[in-house]
């Protein structure tokens, strides 16, 4: 065989496997779409899920969704950006330095599923928060926290040494320079990473059935008292959220309409996570464009 | 950008600001080595409790076939078993698949390849497991229950719905690896006269094969540990498999299932832990070997 001929096969090989990868994703995005939507109603995405009978909705898990989204935000982005400056701008190359991106590494591929029995053991059952939002939105932390040191990293790295140098000329101090001078700078791509993260934060369920727990206490939206177990927004609840919903419905679920209700609340899932991923880039975009056009 | 005048001056306000952000930023990180070395001693000290208070053998645990928590017997061999061949079986059936796609985002089509494939992969990384889980359900396997002997559930099943989820990963660390390429290795095989398939598979393959290996190595930590999706699919069956198309289980398919039916403290309960304790240690084996591949990839 030529060497012409060899070339041709090649590329041909490698043509049809990536587009074999691109009509993978847009079959199941098709699947998931034209079996789901169908399904998808004001009154599935608000009402009460059955256990047995048909008709349910995913309206508290929903909810618990965003809700636990909301938690896990406010504890990791202040943490997560704080690491992040610690190994940007303080950490000096060393030992302690080297051992401490290990551990960055090492926490960010540990299995999910460890994770949340560490949740278990040590949230749930030794600080007794119960299976709670409060227990799902730490385990959360966990996970999120090394995307966000990673993010916060490479966006202070990124911003030009000028203008930290013209911020020192000042005479202004280290950490003052971070915060008025490096952080804003560094801010658009730190934004576009948490909402890529909050994407994947969104979908993660296998921490959260030993933490968030498996069940939702009946939810009454009126009811704003945080400490009330009724109260969507009481800390110390157990909420199921929409991925764990959609897991107990395709392996124990005993509804007869299980498989629409799988179908309907992955559709809702995978829409909420097309959103992320599209409001990702709109606010970089927009961030950008905001930050250059000042100059 | 205005100068306060003040600042340079006030030296006290200076080492305040200074220490307010060193201390701040350093208990951030202080943080993250609080929870790994809780996580490690908390399941550790539980996974161990099987073989030091419970008293089961290590040998029996790693390789004893037989999973019968009522009559004592706590072999986690086909588990362990389980684990392996999944993820090494989704590693194969991935990494071809994502090397090709990352030549044709890099070597093919640099322009309109890399804007169509490049948000393809990000879209497949951000899908969540379980959703992967539910269509491997509802689509894969009633498929292969069509087309091969069994259920349709099993290790197959598992392994296809497994490369899938890793595919991102290998994909977009292979595109990292050729992009930052030097031109030069390639100008000069194209000037020696070889052809496009000759200088990729002369020269450019083996150049980022410590990367792509990379990859691949981190694609298989991601199987290895992924739980749900797993779990419905592989039919979650305490034996060897002998055959793809045979229902199976994995150290994280069997966690899932029976950690919340078991009592806190029983053998059986510990047993899981110790399960735990393997995919913890799995996870430090995969990034040492990833440590590895990376001080050969700079060389």
């Amino acid at each position: 065989m030529s060497a012409k001929v060899k070339d041709r096969i090649a590329t041909g090989v490698i043509i049809f496997f990536s587009a074999l990868i691109i009509a993978v994703l847009v079959g199941m995005l098709a699947y998931i779409l034209v079996r789901g939507i169908s399904h998808i109603d004001w009154h599935f995405l608000t009402s009460e899920p059955e256990t047995i009978k048909a008709g349910g909705g995913i309206g508290p898990a929903l909810f618990n969704s965003i809700y636990l989204l909301v938690l896990t935000l406010i504890i990791t982005i202040p943490l997560g950006i704080g690491a992040g400056i610690y190994m940007a701008e303080y950490a000096k190359e060393g030992r302690i330095t080297a051992s401490i991106r290990l551990i960055v590494e090492v926490l960010s591929s540990f299995p999910s599923i460890v994770v949340g029995l560490f949740g278990l053991l040590v949230l749930v059952n030794t600080f007794q928060f119960g299976f709670s939002v409060l227990s799902g939105a730490l385990v959360l932390t966990i996970f999120n926290m090394p995307l966000m040191v990673r993010v916060t990293e490479q966006a202070f790295r990124s911003v030009p040494i000028e203008q930290k140098e013209a911020g020192l000329a000042m005479g202004l101090s280290h950490w003052k320079i971070i915060t008025s001078i490096l952080f804003p700078v560094a801010l658009p791509a730190i934004i576009t990473g948490t909402i890529l993260a909050a994407g994947r934060i969104f979908g993660e369920a296998a921490a959260l059935l030993f933490t968030a727990g498996m069940t939702t206490p009946k939810l009454d939206f009126t009811d704003w008292n945080p400490t009330s177990l009724h109260s969507p927004i009481n800390p110390l609840r157990p909420a199921e959220t929409l991925s764990v919903h959609i897991w107990k419905v395709n392996s124990e679920g005993l509804s007869p309409d299980a498989a629409q209700i799988a179908a309907g609340a992955s559709a809702v899932l995978v829409i909420m996570v097309l959103l992320f991923n599209l409001l990702a880039r709109w606010v970089g975009r927009l961030l950008y464009r905001k930050f250059t056009s000042i100059k | 950008m205005k100068a306060k005048q003040e600042t340079p001056l006030l030296f006290r306000k200076h080492r305040a600001e200074e220490w307010i952000g060193r201390i701040y930023t350093t208990f951030c990180v202080a943080l993250l080595i609080v929870i790994i070395v809780s996580i490690v001693y908390f399941v550790a000290s539980k996974g161990i409790a099987t073989f030091a208070i419970n008293g089961v053998s290590l040998s029996e645990f790693l390789f004893g076939q037989t999973w019968q928590p009522d009559s004592n017997k706590f072999g986690a061999l086909p588990f362990i078993f389980g684990s392996f061949v999944t993820s090494l079986l989704a590693a194969v059936i991935a990494s071809p698949l994502s090397v090709c796609a990352a030549l044709f985002m890099t070597e093919i089509t640099p322009n309109w390849g890399k804007k169509i494939l490049q948000p393809v992969v990000e879209l497949l990384a951000g899908i969540p497991s379980v959703v992967y889980g539910f269509i491997g359900l509802s689509v894969l396997v009633p498929f292969l229950r069509d087309i091969f002997p069994g259920q349709g559930l099993g290790v197959a099943a598992g392994s296809v719905v497994l490369s899938i989820m890793i595919l991102p990963t290998i994909t977009s660390i292979a595109t990292d690896a050729l992009s930052s390429l030097p031109r030069n290795l390639k100008e000069a095989s194209y000037g020696l006269g070889a052809t496009r398939w000759q200088t990729i598979a002369g020269v450019v393959l083996p150049t980022v094969l410590p990367s792509v290996l990379t990859g691949v190595v981190l694609g298989m930590a991601r199987a290895f540990g992924e739980a749900l999706a797993v779990q419905m699919v592989i039919g979650n069956a305490p034996h060897i498999p002998r055959s793809l198309f045979e229902s199976a289980s994995t150290l994280t398919s069997v966690i899932t299932l029976n950690m919340s039916n078991t009592v806190m403290g029983s053998v059986q309960n510990n047993a899981l832990w110790s399960m735990a304790l393997i995919l913890l240690l799995m996870t430090f084996v995969f990034v040492l070997i990833v440590r590895l591949l990376e001080r050969r990839a700079r060389i």
